[in-house]
This record gives C-alpha cells, sequence and structure tokens, in this order.
C-alpha cells in the first residue's frame, strides 16, 4: 500500500513540476493554490491528466478538500485502490 | 483571512492587472440608440460585443408586445411559476417553444443561467454522474455544483475524451448526464455533436445541450445545431436563453422525456424565484416568431460573420478554429489584450474583453460579436480599425 501511494507521489510530482516549472522544491506538504500557484483551471486540467495515468475517474467535488500535495496524492491513492 | 480580506485580494489583483481609471468591466452605457449602436461617456459607439446575434431588441413588434403587457397586465408576476406566477403568456411560450422543437414539453425560467441550473439539478443528485465538456459556461458548472452530482469533465469538443472517461465510469454511465453546448461562448466553435450522441447511445447515458449561443443562428429555422445536424431527435434535453437571438431575457428546457415536467416540483431555481415579467414573456413570444421566420436574418447575420472572419484572419489575427457569430481574437497577454480593446474603443467600437481565468487554457480575448443588423458600412469601419491597430499592438 504505502509503495503504491509512493508511487502516484512520485507521479503526481512530476505533473505538478510541469506546471509550476522544474525549479521549484515540491514536498507532500507544498499548497497547491498558495505556493505553486496552480490556479482554478490549472488544477481542473491537471486532474484530467492524472485521471489518464492512473486511469481512474476522479470528480472535481472532491477538490473542495485538497489542499496541499499530499492531499491530493492520498485522494487519487483511495480512488485507484476502491478499483482495484 | 477574514471574510472581507478576501474581497480586498480579489481587488488588488483585478488592479494588478488592470490600469487605474479603465472600467473594462461594467463599462457604464449612457444611453442605448438602437441594436448596434449607443452612447459610453460622451462618445458614440458601436455594439460589437453583445449576444445581439438577430438585432431583435429593437424590433417593432417585439416592443409594441412588451408595452401592450404592460398595460393589459402589470410591470411583474411577483410570484413563482409554482405559487401566482404562470400566467397564460408563460404557458403559451412554453407550448410555442415545445412547436418549434416538436417536442412533447417546455419548461420556461427566469434566466438562461437557471434553466441551466434548474434543469441539471433537477435531472441529476447525489450518486449520479455529470460529464461535462471543459469549457463549459459557469452556470453549467454551477448547475453541477447544485444537483450533488460527482462532476467529471471531458477534454473540450474531443469526443473520443468523452468515451474514454465514459468507459472508465463502466456501468454508472447509465446514470450519467453529458453535457455540451452547441456553440462555445468564447471561441465561438460548435460542439462535434454527431460523435457525441454515437457515444452517449453507445454507454447509454443521457445528454442535454445548452443552445444558449446557437438559437437563432444555426438551422433553417433557427433551432441551433440540432437543426443544422439533423440531430434533434437523438438529444435528450435542450436549454437555451431568451437573452441573446431572442433580445430579452429568461430561458427554456425542451424534451420528448415526459420526466421533463417534473422538474417543475423539484427543481430549486424554477420554484424559488419569480416567474418572468409579462413584459419579457410578450417580447420573447414575438421574437420567438421572428427567429423562426428569419431565414434572411440568419442569412445577412452570416455574411457578416464570414467577412469579418476572413478579414481578421488576412490581417493575421489569431481566431478561434471556425466562422461563427462569435469572433474572438485570441492575444498572449493580457496587455495585449487591453491594448486592443481599449484600441477599438477608441475608434468607437465597443467589444468584449475576456481575461484568464475565465478563459480557455489562459489566453486573453478580445471577444467580438457578430449581429444581422450590423450594416456594411459599420462591418467595413470594423475591419479597417483592426487593420490599423494591428501594427500598434503587434509591434
Ligand atoms: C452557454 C451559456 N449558457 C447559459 C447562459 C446564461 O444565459 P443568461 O445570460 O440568459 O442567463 C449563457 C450566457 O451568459 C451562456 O453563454
Amino acid at each position: 500500500m504505502l509503495n503504491d501511494y509512493n508511487d502516484v507521489l512520485q507521479k503526481l510530482c512530476h505533473h505538478l513540476k510541469q506546471l509550476a516549472g522544474s525549479e521549484v522544491e515540491i514536498t507532500p506538504q507544498t499548497d497547491l493554490i498558495n505556493e505553486l500557484a496552480i490556479d482554478s483551471v490549472k488544477l481542473l486540467n491537471l486532474i484530467m491528466e492524472i485521471e489518464d495515468e492512473f486511469d481512474i475517474s476522479v470528480p472535481i467535488n472532491a477538490l473542495a478538500d485538497v489542499q496541499t500535495v499530499h492531499e491530493l496524492a492520498n485522494l487519487i491513492h483511495r480512488i485507484k485502490s476502491q478499483k482495484q | 483571512m477574514s471574510l472581507l480580506d478576501k474581497l480586498d485580494a480579489v481587488a488588488a489583483a483585478r488592479k494588478a492587472l488592470l490600469p487605474e481609471g479603465v472600467e473594462v468591466f461594467g463599462t457604464p452605457i449612457e444611453e442605448v440608440y438602437s441594436s448596434t449602436e449607443a452612447r459610453i461617456g460622451d462618445q458614440r459607439i458601436l455594439f460589437l460585443g453583445t449576444n445581439n446575434y438577430l438585432g431583435l431588441t429593437f424590433a417593432q413588434e417585439c416592443r409594441d408586445a412588451a408595452q401592450e403587457a404592460i398595460r393589459s397586465e402589470g410591470t411583474g408576476t411577483t410570484g413563482s411559476r409554482m405559487a401566482n406566477g404562470s400566467y397564460s403568456g408563460h404557458r403559451a411560450l412554453e407550448r410555442e417553444f415545445a412547436e418549434f422543437y416538436q417536442c412533447r414539453s417546455c419548461i420556461v425560467f427566469t434566466t438562461g443561467y437557471q434553466a441551466n441550473l434548474a434543469t441539471i439539478s433537477g435531472l441529476a443528485g447525489p450518486g449520479d454522474i455529470v460529464l461535462i465538456d471543459g469549457d463549459s459556461h459557469a452556470s453549467i458548472y454551477d448547475g453541477c455544483r447544485l444537483s450533488g452530482a460527482e462532476i467529471i469533465r471531458f477534454r473540450h469538443n474531443d469526443a473520443a475524451d468523452l468515451e474514454k472517461r465514459l468507459r472508465r465510469l463502466g456501468k454508472r454511465s447509465r446514470s450519467t448526464l453529458i453535457i455540451a453546448e452547441g456553440i462555445y461562448s468564447m471561441l465561438g466553435d460548435r460542439a462535434p455533436l454527431a460523435n457525441i450522441v454515437k457515444v452517449k447511445d453507445a454507454y447509454n447515458s443521457t445528454l442535454l445541450l445548452d443552445e444558449a449561443h446557437s438559437l437563432g443562428v444555426l438551422g433553417e429555422t433557427g433551432q441551433g445545431l440540432v437543426e443544422e445536424t439533423g440531430l434533434l431527435d437523438r438529444v435528450d434535453f435542450i436549454t437555451g436563453t431568451f437573452s441573446k437571438s431572442l433580445g430579452g431575457i429568461g430561458g427554456y428546457c425542451v424534451s420528448n422525456h415526459p420526466q421533463l415536467d417534473q422538474l417543475r416540483y423539484v427543481s430549486r431555481p424554477y420554484i424559488f424565484t419569480a416567474s418572468p415579467t409579462p413584459a419579457t414573456i410578450a417580447s420573447t413570444r414575438a421574437a420567438l416568431r421572428l427567429l423562426r421566420e428569419g431565414v434572411e436574418l440568419r442569412r445577412q447575420l452570416w455574411r457578416n460573420v464570414h467577412q469579418l472572419y476572413s478579414q481578421l484572419k488576412e490581417l493575421g489575427y489569431r481566431l478561434g478554429p471556425e466562422p461563427s457569430p462569435v469572433i474572438a481574437t485570441i492575444l498572449e497577454t493580457p496587455q495585449q489584450a487591453l491594448a486592443l480593446w481599449k484600441g477599438l474603443l477608441e475608434h468607437g467600437i465597443y467589444v468584449n474583453l475576456v481575461l484568464p481565468p475565465a478563459t480557455p487554457e489562459g489566453n486573453s480575448l478580445v471577444r467580438c460579436s457578430v449581429s444581422a443588423v450590423h450594416t456594411t458600412e459599420q462591418m467595413n469601419h470594423v475591419g479597417k480599425t483592426f487593420a490599423k491597430l494591428r501594427e500598434t499592438i503587434f509591434q
């Protein structure tokens, strides 16, 4: 399970770096909107990429509870595990 | 951050983007002379950013009908459709819309925004899924939120992407409402309706099409994209607005599904708001007649569209992917867009400036919209002005 989560986190960080620039340091605690300046539209588009990467459906309603990289990784991980 | 601090932050962000003293949003219009001309400050301007596609706001029949309705039925209904606000005019307009679309029923709403809120939240609920185009209008997003259904987006105008997302949903595709628009309001592109319909049939989903910008514009009688593509029977629900080609305010939903009528009992944006005024209903009924017969208006509209689209293209402006009454010039920076917007206004042409995040892909748009009643002279003035401004904007 933990391996799975780490895999999600790593892939997510890869996507985030493409959005925020590779020089930005990203940790699980990084705030998506305030620190990475990912606005709501960019976040929504990121979700589509994540859906394709992991072959899952991520309802955007769930984003209301997501602020940090960890919270987003956790959400993806949870949906992914439910599928299997 | 406190309640009000949040709004101060919004104000600061806007100030950083736009120079002091420029009223880009909510520009005060002092006087309106016609469907295409008005006064801003002490300057006479040409409207090139309205949604008045057929120019019906000043049609004599519509104005007369509205005046007569005020005289005979008063200024407002002061009540919901559910209570004291369903006059004979509201019901007649519903019958006329149903007949226009050869559909079983129609519900009229107080605005187009509410038509989407009411229809989406009435159809979908918790446990259901709404699968919406990524570039959907705010009223669609808000309707989805109000519904409590799970919201999933597909890539703009990409039926293959829609299919992929439906496939992922497995059996749940049966309780999925797909939502697309006839013509998209930002770039003026049409939905690939034939492919969307094919996919929705294959997955037993339900399709809602918002014809807000295509009503009166597409199809022989102006039904919209459903008529242009011959797919009226394959779309489950159609919503639209009276505030664009019909020159009034209000909205509608038509469908062959008998369940549509139940929305009158469950849909909050239908129940908990006052019904449209008698004047609005009367002018809309007159406008719908003109719209249906408006073959010549549509011909003139499209003549103007093709003229402006090809002129701007030749001048090297980056435009939306296809000619449509919404002609958006796509600029790389908000500053460029603002300069073009201001330049046009200085030459007496008033258009819409649309800045991120309201725009697709973070671009800035100077969004023109063309009307059937723009004269050749007016269109020529517009073309010349864009040519003149090109040098200064892109130097
Ligand atoms: C696609 C779309 N749907 C719905 C609406 C809402 O219509 P109205 O302005 O009449 O409330 C609009 C217009 O703003 C729109 O562009």
